[in-house]
């Protein structure tokens, strides 16, 4: 195996990032309920429309770390799959974020925290040596990244 | 003939429930779209128009011209609101994108200029389900 390695750097020392897509369709709205109707509205805009508006999120999790001399994975992808569909997908496809979720009850579900809450739920159950980075679109133009 | 087409997009709540019916059946028939709060997405409205190219602009019809009318009287209307409870052409419909492509032609189809047809309206709403409308 290491004849197909270039380099002098040992296959046990090499990180590699594996990444999985995954998607959900949510309700939402940004309110801040400290602040009045009108503050909110500057702030806010059309987000903080009373009846809420909803988003495709694309929702793409890295995990990276040495692959195992074992198996040559860094994960088994089938794993991190169901532990995303488990966890995130099945919290939040076709709900209202702000209604329907313990998360964000008292949290504006903006795509900010919204990412740190899954990083959050992810973390416990992904092996403490792999670092875990998410990326959530909130439409193709709006991203974010958590941690950084 | 040419077809011309402009993409615009909004961000839109909605559910498919149909008051008539019971919860369990509501349930039954639309699954997870029949969430009582509402859930939503980003869609994106492909507009296409078909003519033939004025002889001294060039132009089927003026994009920029297309492209305001699509937002002042089309997106305006959708963007970041609710489907079922917001929007004037959808009230006491069913909140489907069949029934919203249809709402969205008989918005747009009669504001074409003279030798200018709405052919073809298309209607994304996730990256793997969308619609297609060519009137009647």
């Amino acid at each position: 195996m290491s004849g197909l390695v270039g380099g002098n750097i040992p296959l046990m020392e090499r990180k590699v990032s594996v990444f999985r897509k995954e998607h959900f369709n949510a309700a939402h709205r940004l309110n801040n309920p400290a602040w009045d109707e009108q503050k909110n509205r500057d702030v806010f805009g059309k987000c903080n429309l009373p009846h809420y508006h909803g988003h495709n999120y694309e929702l793409v999790v890295k995990v990276t770390g040495i692959p195992d001399p074992q198996t040559g994975y860094v994960m088994d992808m089938k794993v991190l799959s169901d532990i995303v569909r488990e966890r995130v997908l099945e919290r939040f496809d076709h709900r209202n974020l702000n209604l329907d979720t313990e998360e964000f009850r008292n949290l504006n579900p903006t795509a900010e925290n919204i990412a740190i809450v899954i990083y959050e739920l992810l973390r416990p159950v992904i092996a403490a040596e792999h670092d875990l980075q998410i990326r959530l679109y909130e439409t193709p133009r709006n991203f974010v990244e958590y941690p950084v | 003939m040419v077809y011309l087409t402009r993409v615009e997009h909004f961000n839109a709540a909605h559910k498919l429930y149909n008051p008539s019916w019971t919860r369990e059946k509501n349930d039954e028939v639309f699954g997870k779209c029949a969430n009582e709060n509402w859930h939503g997405h980003n869609f994106e409205l492909f507009v296409t128009v078909k003519g033939t190219p004025d002889t001294e602009t060039g132009f089927i019809v003026d994009a920029k011209w297309l492209s305001k009318i699509i937002k002042d009287r089309i997106i305006e209307k959708l963007d970041h609101r609710n489907l079922n409870l917001d929007v004037d052409f959808m009230r006491g419909k069913m909140c489907s994108i069949e029934n919203l492509v249809t709402g969205i032609w008989d918005e747009l189809a009669p504001l074409m200029p003279g030798g200018v047809e709405l052919h073809c309206l298309k209607l994304v709403e996730t990256p793997r389900i969308y619609v297609e409308y060519y009137g009647g």
